[in-house]
């Protein structure tokens, strides 16, 4: 798995963080030296000049004052160490003759600073000249005064800590902001993904949850993505109600054909395999019948239009449509049905759900038996209960005799697809209502479906 | 046999007085403390060895195994012996203030041991390279004779300006003083009062046409004072008056400022011990060789509350301004100056 984007985002606003915390101390430290040495420049410029201008000429010489004062004042700040030398004539006249002269000889009018190392220690040096008269002549006369920064340096880093200190606390204060800002922006992500895995299996409805800009491509692909699987599906879907209803047509004339050819032969074994073909032909037909039923259903769960509809009526219906099937296998349905029971839903559904349950409990019945068919109300639903006294579920658990083109153990020579729970659970799931089909005491099986009543 | 002993007695002279020259600086005394063959520390100091005495013994009887080598030079060679000669010295105390900053502020000193620094006043040490190890005041002394009654006993410059000036035939002669131009010390304390006051120029003229005697040493001063040579000393160091017992005189802290010195110990750079040193230095400094310092060897120790006490007191200030002091033209006019004003035509 590729970083998280929380993770890169706190690591890219740390990083942030910490080039503003150096940035922060760089930028002070440097800057307090620059103004530091400002000012301690022209402190020892003027001290220098000082010194200068007090030199004058006296009988047999040259009179130099060196200024305590100025000297305790220099060194104050950081205990500086104190180095002064000063030049007549070219000679050194007093001082420390060893203290490098400028690169630049100075002039009378500004003084030179420069920095040496000297005795251990960095010096920065003010140096100044001035022209004195000496003996009549002029001569040219060089006061340096230099002192070590020390101080100037602690001040400086001093300050540079504090300023990183305070881009460290910006640092520490940013972890949790980041972390905070980081989880609001991708909520909006968590709960797209939210909304889109709360979807049913089967939703495929374009997304319309509302998603900042940013998710906006995002959410676009997914639609159009959404889009070309439901058009495959429903393709496919087309595809194969197409073919089943091609498929019946043929298979109906096939069976008139082979009916017409069994009345009209008079050789049993032509007959029997008339008999037979006319048995495959109607299994033929079932099958496609019910691939058409999967195929309604589920682009029918997909539109899931709802209208009002009576379940009494329908189940009704239903069985009365079956009643053929049942008499041709000397089966008695009984009927005890409470009316009405509204509901809210789609006719078709419930017919196909309807259709496969009893056509089920017909197919798995011993000729001369009884089905039940019991429709009633209870708790806020209808309860449709079809139970027969067939071959039971042979131990096979509900949930996998729903799945497609399963079916029992103990099917023998029943014709079927396997599809007929399928469509039935498929169906009533659409409808919002419940399918169980468990072992009938006695012997047989119970299904039932349930489906909400519609409130008024 | 009596030539032999003078021969020999010469001869060995000969080999001291050699080994002195070879030091390169002029020794006035030495002595090594502790067991024979034990390592030595090495201190160089302008203090008199009897001074230092007590807390050197208390500091060898705290470690036994070391030894301890005393040498005693005056303030001038002992600057020389570190900046000139680089003699191989493990601590260098020095009541000449300027010269220690000099060899401090010219990198002839190794950093003293932090946590001893700490507990040190910021008055009381430079960097971390000097350190005080303690302070004294620089007093005036009068002989038991001096006055002839004690309205007369002066509480300022001014009062002894007025003493000595109305008394001349008594202090012709009978006054002494440090001698600039050959004592460090007595050069910085001249230094410290023209800096501080303008009386001191009125004090030399005075002293100067007294014929005032000029000294090396605050002892020597102490020494005429007793045998009733001098009167008056000006500028006598306040340990060794204390040390001298008091006896045949009294000391006298001026009020309109008293300067007060500070003692400084430092490690030279090319210490061959510096740990021993930095131990010795702790020692020193700690609260049992104060007292040492303070009760045993007569010396105040550092101490902040004596300038509360005493608001006369003016530490000499422990920075590079000392070293315009030393300057040598500067020295020189100062000198010149000072000249003049003592020696009267």
């Amino acid at each position: 798995m590729a970083v998280s984007l929380r993770v890169r985002l706190i690591w890219q606003l740390l990083a942030l963080a910490a080039v503003l915390a150096l940035g922060l101390y760089l930028a002070v430290r440097i800057g307090a030296e620059r103004a530091s040495e400002a000012t301690l420049d022209a402190v020892l410029g003027a001290a220098a000049q000082g010194m200068a201008e007090e030199m004058r000429s006296e009988e047999g010489g040259v009179v130099i004052d060196v200024p305590p004062g100025t000297f305790s004042m220099l060194a104050a700040m950081g205990e500086e160490r104190i180095f002064y030398r000063v030049d007549v004539g070219g000679m050194t006249v007093t001082g420390y003759g060893d203290l490098p002269l400028p690169a630049v000889p100075p002039t009378a009018l500004a003084p030179v600073f420069y920095s040496v190392p000297f005795r251990d220690a960095d010096v920065r040096v003010a140096a100044v000249a001035r022209s004195i008269r000496l003996d009549g002549v002029a001569t040219k006369a060089l006061v340096l005064l230099g002192q070590t920064r020390e101080g100037q340096d602690q001040i400086a880093e001093r300050l540079g800590n504090r300023a990183a200190a305070l881009g460290l606390a910006v640092f520490l204060v940013a972890i949790p902001l980041s972390l905070l800002v980081a989880r609001g922006l991708t909520r909006p992500i968590d709960r797209l993904a939210e909304a889109v895995g709360r979807r049913g299996p089967r939703d495929l409805r374009p997304v319309r949850h509302p998603a900042p800009a940013e998710l906006q491509p995002f959410v676009g692909a997914l639609n159009t993505f959404i889009g070309r699987l439901r058009g495959t599906l429903s393709q496919t879907e087309t595809f194969i109600a197409e073919a089943a209803h091609h498929i019946r047509t043929p298979l109906a004339v096939m069976r008139n054909d082979a009916e017409l050819a069994l009345r009209h032969s008079g050789e049993e074994m032509t007959r029997a395999r008339l008999r037979g073909l006319i048995r495959s032909a109607d299994d033929a037909a079932r099958s496609a019948g019910q691939l058409l039923d999967h195929a309604t259903v589920l682009y029918r769960a997909d539109q899931a239009e709802r209208a009002p509809l009576d379940l009494a009526q329908l189940t009704r219906a239903v069985a009365d449509r079956l009643a053929p099937a049942a008499e041709m296998k000397d089966i008695d349905l009984r009927l005890t049905i409470e009316a009405p029971l509204p509901a809210e839903g789609d006719a078709v559904l419930v017919e196909a759900a309807l259709r496969n349950i009893i056509d089920n409990a017909i197919k798995y019945s011993d000729a001369d038996s009884l089905v039940e068919i019991i429709a009633r109300a209870a708790g806020g639903k209808a309860e449709i209960t079809v139970a027969d006294r067939g071959r039971g579920l042979s131990g096979l658990t509900h949930d996998r005799l729903k799945r497609r083109f399963l079916r029992g153990a103990n099917v023998g020579d029943v014709a079927g697809s396997g599809l007929g729970l399928t469509i039935v659970e498929e169906a009533t799931t659409a409808m919002g209502g419940q399918f169980t089909l468990s072992p009938r005491e006695g012997g047989g099986t119970c299904a039932i479906l349930s489906l909400p009543l519609s409130l008024s | 046999m009596r030539h032999l002993v003078l021969a020999l007695v010469l001869v060995l002279s000969a080999i001291l007085s050699q080994a002195r020259v070879a030091a390169g600086f002029e020794i006035e005394d030495e002595r090594s403390f502790g067991p024979a063959g034990a390592p030595q520390l090495r201190l160089l100091s302008t203090t008199d060895i009897a001074i230092l005495q007590p807390v050197i013994t208390a500091w060898l009887q705290a470690n036994p195994d070391s030894g301890l080598h005393y040498v005693m030079a005056s303030s001038q060679e002992v600057y020389r012996a570190i900046a000139e000669d680089r003699a191989a010295f493990d601590v260098v105390i020095s009541s000449a203030m300027d010269l220690q900053m000099k060899l401090a502020n010219d990198g002839f000193a190794r950093p003293l041991p932090a946590e001893a620094m700490a507990s040190q006043p910021q008055w009381a040490r430079w960097r971390d390279l000097l350190v005080a190890v303690a302070q004294e005041p620089v007093v005036l002394i009068l002989a038991d004779g001096a006055l002839a009654s004690p309205a007369e006993a002066p509480r300022t410059r001014r009062d002894l300006i007025t003493l000595l000036r109305d008394n001349p035939d008594r202090f012709r002669g009978k006054v002494g003083s440090y001698d600039p131009a050959i004592s460090g010390a007595g050069y910085l304390f001249v230094a410290q009062d023209a800096r501080l006051s303008d009386t001191f120029w009125r004090l030399a003229e005075v002293m100067g046409r007294l014929d005032a005697r000029l000294y090396c040493c605050s002892s020597d001063m102490i020494n005429d004072l007793q045998a009733g040579r001098l009167l008056v000393g000006y500028n006598v160091l306040g340990s060794y008056a204390v040390a001298h017992g008091g006896k045949g005189f009294q000391i006298v802290e001026l009020e309109d400022f008293t300067l007060t010195l500070l003692r400084t110990a430092l490690i030279p750079q090319n210490a061959p011990d510096p740990d021993g040193a930095a131990a010795f230095l702790r020692f020193l400094l700690s609260a049992p060789g104060q007292d040492l310092i303070s009760e045993g060897a007569g010396l105040p120790s550092v101490e902040e509350a004596a300038f509360e006490r005493k608001p006369h007191l003016r530490p000499i200030r422990l920075d590079p301004g000392l070293l315009a002091n030393l300057d040598d033209v500067t020295r020189q006019r100062f000198l010149d100056e000072w000249r003049a004003a003592m020696v009267q035509p």
